[in-house]
């Protein structure tokens, strides 16, 4: 058993060194290769890292948002404390602040020209308000929506103000954002999966002698195509580092200048390049389209050469 | 171990390079292809090696049917049988050892083992120690003589040789030629295609003549052909 996964590990080892080598000798021809296809991996990283880094800032701008609750006049002040922890209680509430009637009163006070207005009025008229704010990850239509009905439910509260507007905008423009980038990620796939498979075959059909006399002492279709396959996980791999390097070294150009113009907002503002994750997600999909383009150009042209019965 | 029974070939274009074709190697025994070109030797030859098939009739080698034989047991059946070409077909951007380690390459041999085969084949060429040297490196023999220790590195019981002399001169030939009769000494069943008549004459072997694809009723063929017919 054992000598049969050496066998394996043998064959395969053979075949990826040997590929390996003949790539290495070839430099300018690889270097080509590997740059187009990385072009074309580093545009759906880069849109994803734009994409990250929107939603990271959308979720700085989320205290923007909030839910005023607005109780019931004559709701005891105990009563009103007690929704404000059950409200702090709640999945996805970061913060609840209670306003009691009299603290609104004295708020409205503090304006130039309604103290002495106010001192008309026999009763305190304002309602306690509870200033209820999302979690960033909350931030969202449907969420807001759904702790909306949840508070308006309780018997003492008389109306939940929420301003979605903002929410629901930013909201489209990242979902916007984010099945733009499936789709051109879709595109550059393909495109990638193309290259490799026409350099493939240009690769297999500059080395016909080799391969026929391959054939001819006995090796089978695996055996000769294990190389070409090889040369195609390479090539992805290769292509998956330079594309996050191209992107990695974009975003420290913009950082500087991202920085600037979060300033200029008022807001602190650090544009994140591509992770330690995004390399390891690129190299794996590097590698799996080299496989794809590979096996795609191999498969088609080494099939051709069986033998025929001319009837 | 090789069967030609009524194996005719016929190629899209309409030319019918073999036409109801018998004769049949025994094991062990070392005999000759001849006949002027076109005759339909490579195209014997192509046939054993199952680079074709016939159109009819039955080819048997080493105990198949090459007919009920699928296409994916081709390599198996290809590394039971040595081939050495007019060309030489060697790898010329690779040394001389990874020329001639190819077949057990493919075959999944270990690397010592296949250290062990290949030095012992270029023992038996006479090229020991220039396992490091580019084919461009050696002469026309011994890059002929490189194509033959491929041919038998990996001990096939069938050996079969498309005008191995053709580019050389009388004296390598007659080399080339004893390199055979050393294998076929051992046990290994030879055939050989060739157009170098004074050769075949000189062996003193069995001759198969070809004219137009099937046998030749004029040349000197002995007993057994006849029963086959």
């Amino acid at each position: 058993m054992t000598g049969r996964l050496f066998n394996w590990g043998t064959r395969h080892g053979h075949a990826l060194v040997s590929t390996a080598g003949h790539l290495a000798r070839h430099r300018i021809a690889t270097a080509l290769t590997v740059l187009a296809i990385s072009l074309a991996l580093a545009l759906p990283l880069a849109l994803n890292v734009v994409v990250d880094n929107i939603r990271a800032a959308g979720g700085s701008f989320a205290d923007a948002i909030g839910l005023s609750v607005y109780l019931k006049p004559g709701t005891s002040e105990q009563r009103a404390r007690a929704l404000a922890a059950d409200a702090r209680a709640r999945a996805g509430v970061a913060s609840v602040t209670l306003i009691t009637a009299a603290q609104g009163l004295a708020q409205l006070r503090k304006q130039a020209g309604v103290g002495t207005a106010l001192d008309i009025l026999p009763d305190n008229p304002l309602p306690a308000v509870l200033e209820v704010r999302p979690n960033a990850s909350s931030a969202v239509p449907s969420r807001l929506d759904a702790l909306r009905s949840q508070l308006a439910a309780e018997p003492e509260v008389d109306s939940v103000q929420l301003d979605r507007d903002w929410a629901v905008r930013f909201h489209a423009i990242l979902e916007l954002a984010r099945r733009g980038l499936l789709i051109s990620a879709a595109l550059l796939a393909a495109g990638a999966v193309a290259v490799i498979g026409n350099t493939i075959r240009l690769e297999i059909a500059s080395r016909g002698a080799e391969i026929e006399v391959t054939r001819l002492v006995g090796g089978s279709n695996a055996f000769v195509r294990r190389p070409f396959l090889y040369a195609g996980v390479l090539y992805g791999l290769g292509a998956g580092l330079v594309a996050w390097a191209i992107v990695a070294m974009a975003g420290a150009i913009l950082a500087d200048q991202a920085q600037r113009l979060a300033a200029a907002y008022g807001g602190a503002f650090a544009l994140h390049g591509p992770s330690a994750r995004d390399l390891g997600m690129l190299l794996g999909a590097g590698a799996a389209l080299g496989w794809l383009g590979a096996a795609i150009a191999a498969g088609r042209q080494l099939a051709r050469t069986l033998p025929r019965r001319h009837v | 171990m090789i069967r030609f029974e009524r194996v005719s070939k016929r190629y899209p274009n309409g030319r019918e390079a073999l036409s109801q074709l018998s004769f049949e190697v025994a094991n062990g025994e070392m005999a000759f292809l001849t006949g002027r070109s076109g005759a339909g030797k490579s195209t014997v030859l192509k046939l054993i090696a199952l680079l074709e098939r016939p159109t009819r009739g039955v080819l048997t080698v080493n105990g198949i049917n090459t007919a009920k034989l699928p296409a994916r047991r081709i390599p198996l059946f290809r590394r039971g049988l040595g081939v050495v070409f007019q060309d030489h077909r060697l790898l010329m951007d690779r040394p001389v050892f990874d020329n001639v380690a190819l077949p057990l390459i493919v075959a999944d041999v270990s690397f010592r083992e296949i250290d062990r085969r290949v030095r012992a084949a270029l023992d038996q060429v006479g090229l020991l120690g220039k396992e490091r040297s580019v084919p461009l490196e050696l002469s026309i023999g011994e890059q002929q003589r490189v194509g033959i220790a491929r041919a038998v590195v990996s001990k096939p019981p069938l050996l079969i040789a498309d005008e191995p002399t053709g580019n050389l001169d009388a004296a390598l030939a007659a080399e080339v030629m004893g390199l055979f009769r050393r294998f076929n000494e051992v046990g290994v069943t030879v055939m050989i295609a060739t157009h170098d008549v004074h050769l075949v004459r000189e062996s003193g072997l069995r001759e198969i003549t070809l004219a137009s694809g099937s046998l030749d009723a004029s040349s000197p063929v002995l007993p057994a052909i006849a029963a086959v017919r």
